[in-house]
């Protein structure tokens, strides 16, 4: 077993927590603007499950590449080149169609992933991953209902919905690509193949799409780069909004 | 979306721990009864606060009118025998 990339179990969780941030904070966006009372705050509860993820995993990632950062150095003090996210996450909220395909395809790749890491060598790992499962597969569930209601509800939402999918699948392609850092960490059983979570994942999309008479589509592009830093132009205005306030006042609580 | 045709209201109903009646705690709006007990999960027992929920479509519940208040329950006022005032309770006995 020869190890090319040093440290790839931090680096893993560290785009797992990326992810979890990310994702967070773009359905934290959603905060009083949601089309209903009622899902304002199922979206923001999401919102807070996946920050609770992400701050454990970056304590996790801490203690695993040494430097000992806190959860603020991670989410305030890196630049966009330094986030090592997925692409899908970081796209923007667009309506309500928009969040709600970007969290079925996000969700169902989370739950695939926090349900292989129930088996992580690395024993945090797998015990942050135990609690995660049940929030994710909620998350999913919310997703998958919402899905199966657009899709198959009226025209617009139908088209709405359509337009949505044809947006955010090629961004899919990412998620299931296997580098030398997965490669890494999965020789070592910290983390999964990215590859190994695909049929599941499949299997799943397809069927709530099908049930939700939309339509699986083809993509030939499939955009790639968030896991070595390199990013889709919303992020970069999503990360000032988000880190303007502590970078302006370090160390800021209220 | 909401503007054109608001979803139904539901009436939400949650047990706060096993072996007590589900209370009434509040509404919702949501278009049929899957989603009226997915919001009910999200809006009424984020610090958990309940074991079990139902949801009920308002439009279901036939309510008194508060015009008949007087004859409904005027006439229980003046009966303090109805009340069990005389039984003492055991201590053990903590939900009545």
């Amino acid at each position: 077993m020869t190890l090319v990339v040093a440290g790839a179990a931090a680096v893993y969780t560290l785009r797992l927590a990326d992810d979890c941030l990310v994702l967070s904070h773009r359905l934290a966006q959603w905060s009083s603007w949601a089309p209903t009372l009622e899902d304002d705050v199922a979206l923001t509860n999401i919102a807070l499950d996946l920050l609770g993820q992400a701050r454990v995993m970056y304590d996790r990632t801490a203690e695993l590449d040494g430097t000992g950062r806190s959860e603020d150095d991670y989410a305030f003090m890196r630049d966009e080149r330094e986030f090592v996210n997925c692409l899908l996450v970081e796209q923007e909220n667009g309506d309500f169609a928009t969040t709600i395909v970007r969290q079925l395809l996000c969700s169902t790749y989370q739950l695939a992933e926090w349900q292989a890491l129930i088996g992580s060598s690395d024993e945090q790992v797998a015990a942050i991953a135990a609690r995660a499962v049940k929030e994710t597969a909620y998350h999913r569930d919310h997703a998958t209902d919402w899905t199966l209601r657009l899709g198959d509800g009226t025209e617009e939402s139908h088209r709405r919905m359509e337009d949505a999918i044809a947006a955010l699948w090629p961004f899919t392609a990412e998620l299931f690509e296997s580098d030398a850092v997965t490669r890494d960490a999965a020789a070592i059983g910290v983390g999964p193949d990215p590859a190994s979570l695909r049929p599941e994942w499949d299997a799943y999309v397809t069927r709530v799409l099908g049930d939700a008479t939309l339509v699986v589509p083809e993509s030939a592009w499939k955009p790639t780069g968030g896991r070595q830093g390199l990013h889709t132009e919303p992020f970069g205005y999503m990360l000032a909004e988000m880190q303007h306030l502590h970078r302006s006042f370090p160390g800021v609580t209220w | 979306m909401s503007e054109e045709t608001p979803s139904p209201l539901w009436e939400v109903f949650i047990r706060s721990k096993r072996g007590l009646s589900h209370n009434h705690v509040g509404s919702l709006h949501a278009p049929d009864a899957e989603m009226a007990l997915r919001n009910a999960r999200d809006v009424y027992t984020r610090r958990m606060e309940g074991v079990s929920i139902w949801v009920v479509p308002s439009a279901a519940i036939t309510a008194n009118s508060p015009d008949e208040k007087d004859s409904f329950f005027d006439p229980a006022a003046d009966k303090p025998y109805r009340h069990p005032t005389f039984y003492s309770i055991p201590k053990e006995v903590q939900q009545l």
